[in-house]
């Protein structure tokens, strides 16, 4: 099977646009956050009816108040509109490279990285379609975004080719389309984790200056964290289930604690442990958050430190 | 989150009518026990213990392993002489077979089912209870709406009760209220998560007891058998017997391999295939199947996985009397992706002197100044070994296990012959008349993993099992909901819908809203 060397060109290109763009968004939310003109007086935005302003219509009666939601800035419309234009670009490029090689495009790091990127982006976009109070995290997402794709376009790049024989299975599709999914919501609850402490502090201290008054409220940041997460986990576990399906498939064993595995475990484990803190008193809010970001510490170092400097089974790194 | 003052207030009231502290009496040897599994089975307990199986988990993820990486083991401990030992006595190179690991997550599953057990209990009568009576003032609940209205509050009540049914509540009407609550199945899944879990580790239990694994070489125009002295490596389970493997046997017709010809992947592995000819029994007729990488052998409970493969170059041997005393292909272990494999090639039965030869063979053959001879290509483009050749006493005498692919000259009374390169068809004639050793061609080998687990089924099933009640208990929301109508002062009826969420997020204030809507809108 031939490779199409004109659309993977293409693909290349449609990266590097891409970057330019989300560049551009970064510029325009790092603007929004320098002259931002979200001027509320902090005590007032801080209570909890301001922040499900955007989500939930009806206020209680005990808490209602007149506040509207706050004013998004030109900077931050800039932002977002770009964000979008940069991710159909970044869509199209995973689309073309997919297509050059016929197969699903996540078959080595550069490959991973691509799609992965795609996936934060896109998980970002949903839940501000679905009016979560999540704007403002935009400088972020776009960051992370594209700190990915340029590791990706130098360290990691694997010209287009067809995939080594371990990986032709439909559970290719399977697994690591879970995987990649997970890549995405995992990142944006790490976000929301990392914010969350942020804000709590601020919240506490006064400190922050203009970005806590620009982010959401710490209960609103922590709402957006568990979700995410929770939404996560059983992605997760299937992603691991899907995987195990696949290696027994394989190898003739479900489970047997190659490095790329065990990582799967801890992680799995690590946010489970986030799950029943929030559920055990003395553990919620910032602890709960320091436990998640743990868990999507362990995610990244069995996708970078696994693959790269650990040998296993899973050596499909491309480099 | 932001306390409001409500809240303050609820917290004051708790606070005051907390018991003073009382001097407890001795617990006793019963009440020891009860305290000890009430610790057990506590949430903060569970917390830990997850911590702990984590924590115990990572030496595991970064030290190599015996089970997956022995050599890596042998060479870590080599590379680092005071430091592994040690670690090896703790079990940090067998992390998932030591005490230790084992005790972490023993314990956890004992707090789990200690926490399982009871709350289901709770739940079961939960699910048959009625919804708890309203609450007195339900202005005080996190949602709470009031309207007034003409309606009778009988009228507003049956509206309510009717409306609230069809939505899925269960609903039980108070006198002067309705109350509702929805949301059992998340506790339900919450509960079949964790039994399901347990049924995985039995589901586990079984592989690893009724269950066996093994790696075996068969090279092209050779068979292998299901027995257990077939296998180069194997490990059965406890209770896994020599008649519990399945009577299957096959041949290695040929085994295909093909790979990128150009650009920068050149040499990348592109297909795997090994024809068989199988029988499942040995009345069976047979069967030819193609194994591929991802598509393994599947008879009855055993299935086999095409692993790997390599060159068995093919030589004939005479000795110093003239006589052929060898004439066979010998695997040979790829060192490299471009499949420059080493071997000896060792026989005993040469005479006056046993030969041995130490060789390389290279699919497709180049010499550097640099790299010494290696191979460019791993398919055999242009194949040649080289030879390193011995004479003397092999020591296969000596009772010193040896492996069959090296041949360490040291401690042996062998003498070193010359060293020659070959083409096939090419012979070398060994110095002084001792022999002689032709490279006839070669053969491909394939390795196969053979394996059977009677206890997937179970694990598959349960995990299966497992992540639907984690859907559930993640995805549905537990709350309840109120509605009380009461006749004011001036005649009107002030109808009060509050609600209250027994797990966090979801949209309450909307399913109250719902439930305003509803009322007045009739």
């Amino acid at each position: 099977m031939a490779v199409n060397e004109t659309l993977a060109t293409v693909s290349n290109d449609l990266v590097y646009s891409a970057m330019a763009i989300y560049a551009g968004a970064f510029v325009a939310f790092s603007a929004e956050l320098a002259f931002g003109a979200r001027s509320s007086a902090r005590p007032a935005l801080h209570t909890e009816a301001a922040a499900t302003a955007s989500g939930a219509a009806v206020r209680t009666l005990s808490q209602a108040t007149t506040q509207a939601p706050p004013k998004q800035s030109r900077f931050g419309r800039i932002g977002v509109a770009l964000t979008v234009l940069a991710f159909a670009l970044h869509l199209g490029a995973v689309v073309t490279r997919g297509l050059s090689v016929q197969r699903v495009p996540w078959g080595n790091m550069y490959e991973f990285s691509l799609t992965a990127g795609l996936a934060v982006t896109g998980v970002w976009l949903v839940l501000l379609w679905r009016g979560r109070d999540v704007r403002s995290l935009g400088l972020f997402v776009v960051g992370p975004v594209l700190l990915t794709l340029g590791l990706a376009v130098t360290v990691l790049y694997a010209d287009a080719a067809e995939l080594i024989p371990a990986l032709k299975s439909t559970w290719l599709v399977i697994h690591v389309s879970a995987a990649v999914l997970c890549a995405g919501v995992f990142s944006v609850g790490a976000t929301a984790s990392l914010l969350y402490l942020m804000q709590s502090r601020w919240e506490r201290t006064g400190g922050g200056g203009r970005l806590a008054t620009l982010l959401p409220t710490s209960a609103s940041l922590d709402r957006t964290a568990y979700r995410t997460n929770a939404f996560a986990f059983p992605l997760w576990t299937f992603a691991v289930v899907a995987g195990a399906i696949w290696a027994e498939n394989a190898w003739g064993r479900y489970w047997g604690w190659d490095p790329k595995e065990t990582w799967a475990f801890i992680t799995w484990v690590v946010y489970a442990c986030y799950l029943h803190a929030r559920a055990t008193a003395g553990w919620k809010g910032r602890r709960a958050a320091w436990i998640a970001l743990a868990g999507f510490g362990c995610f990244l170092f069995n996708y970078f430190g696994v693959n790269i400097f650990l040998t296993g089974l899973h050596s499909y790194n491309g480099l | 989150m932001t306390t409001t003052p409500e809240e303050e207030v609820l917290e004051t009231t708790t606070l005051s009518t907390q018991p003073a502290p009382v001097r407890e009496p001795s617990l006793g040897v019963v009440g020891m026990m009860r305290w000890g599994w009430r610790q057990l089975t506590s949430m903060r307990t569970a917390l830990f213990l997850l911590f702990l199986l984590a924590l115990a988990a990572v030496p595991g993820g970064i030290l190599p392993q015996r089970g997956q990486n022995p050599i890596g083991v042998r060479a870590w401990i080599e590379d680092n002489p005071t430091l592994g030992p040690l670690l090896d006595r703790l079990s940090l190179f067998d992390v998932y077979a030591a005490p230790w690991f084992a005790a972490t997550y023993l314990l956890l599953l004992l707090s789990l089912a200690g926490c399982v057990l009871p709350r289901t209990r709770m739940h079961w009568r939960a699910m048959r209870a009625k919804p708890p009576l309203t609450p007195r003032n339900l202005s005080r609940l996190p949602v709470h709406r009031s309207y007034a209205t003409d309606d009778a509050p009988a009228d507003v009540l049956e509206q309510a009760r009717s409306f609230l049914q069809d939505e899925r509540y269960r609903v039980n009407a108070y006198d002067g209220s309705v109350a509702a609550e929805k949301g059992y199945l998340r506790e339900t899944g919450n509960l079949v998560f964790h039994a399901a879990l347990l049924v995985l580790l039995v589901g586990v239990g079984m592989g690893s007891l009724l269950g066996m694994s093994g790696s075996a070489l068969v090279i092209e125009g050779t068979g292998f058998a299901n027995t257990p002295a077939r296998f180069d490596v194997l490990e059965t389970g406890r209770m896994y017997g020599d008649d519990d493997f399945d009577p299957l046997s096959f041949q290695l017709e040929e085994f295909r391999a093909t790979y990128e010809e150009s650009g920068a992947k050149r040499g990348e592995p592109r297909t795997f295939e090994a024809d068989l000819v199988v029988r499942d029994t040995p009345d069976a007729a047979e069967r030819l199947v193609t194994v591929k990488v991802n598509d393994p052998l599947v008879v009855g409970g055993t299935k086999v996985f095409l692993t790997g493969h390599g060159y068995a170059p093919r030589f004939t041997v005479t000795d110093g009397n003239g006589d052929v005393v060898l004439s066979e292909a010998i695997p040979f272990l790829p060192q490299d992706g471009n499949f420059s494999s080493e071997g000896v090639v060792k026989v005993p039965d040469a005479r006056p002197d046993q030969l041995g030869f130490r060789a390389l063979f290279l699919p497709t053959a180049a010499v550097t100044e640099d790299l010494g001879p290696h191979s460019t290509f791993p398919a055999p483009i242009d194949p040649a070994v080289f030879l390193a050749s011995f004479r003397g006493d092999l020591g296969l005498d000596s009772g010193r296990p040896q492996s069959v692919y090296s041949l360490d000259a040291e401690g042996l009374d062998l003498e070193q012959l010359g060293l020659k390169a070959l083409r096939v068809g090419e012979t070398y004639e060994l110095e002084d008349g001792a022999g002689s050793i032709t490279f006839d061609g070669w053969e491909e080998f394939a390795t196969f993993q053979v394996a059977e687990d009677p206890g997937k089924e179970l694990a598959l099933w349960s995990i299966v099992v497992a992540l639907a009640g984690l859907l559930l208990s993640l995805g549905i929301r537990r709350r309840r909901l109120w509605v009380k109508a009461t006749t004011a002062d001036d005649g009107a009826t002030v109808v009060e819908v509050a609600g209250l969420a027994r797990t966090e997020a979801g949209d309450l204030d909307g399913e109250v809203e719902a439930v305003v809507t509803a009322l007045r809108k009739e």
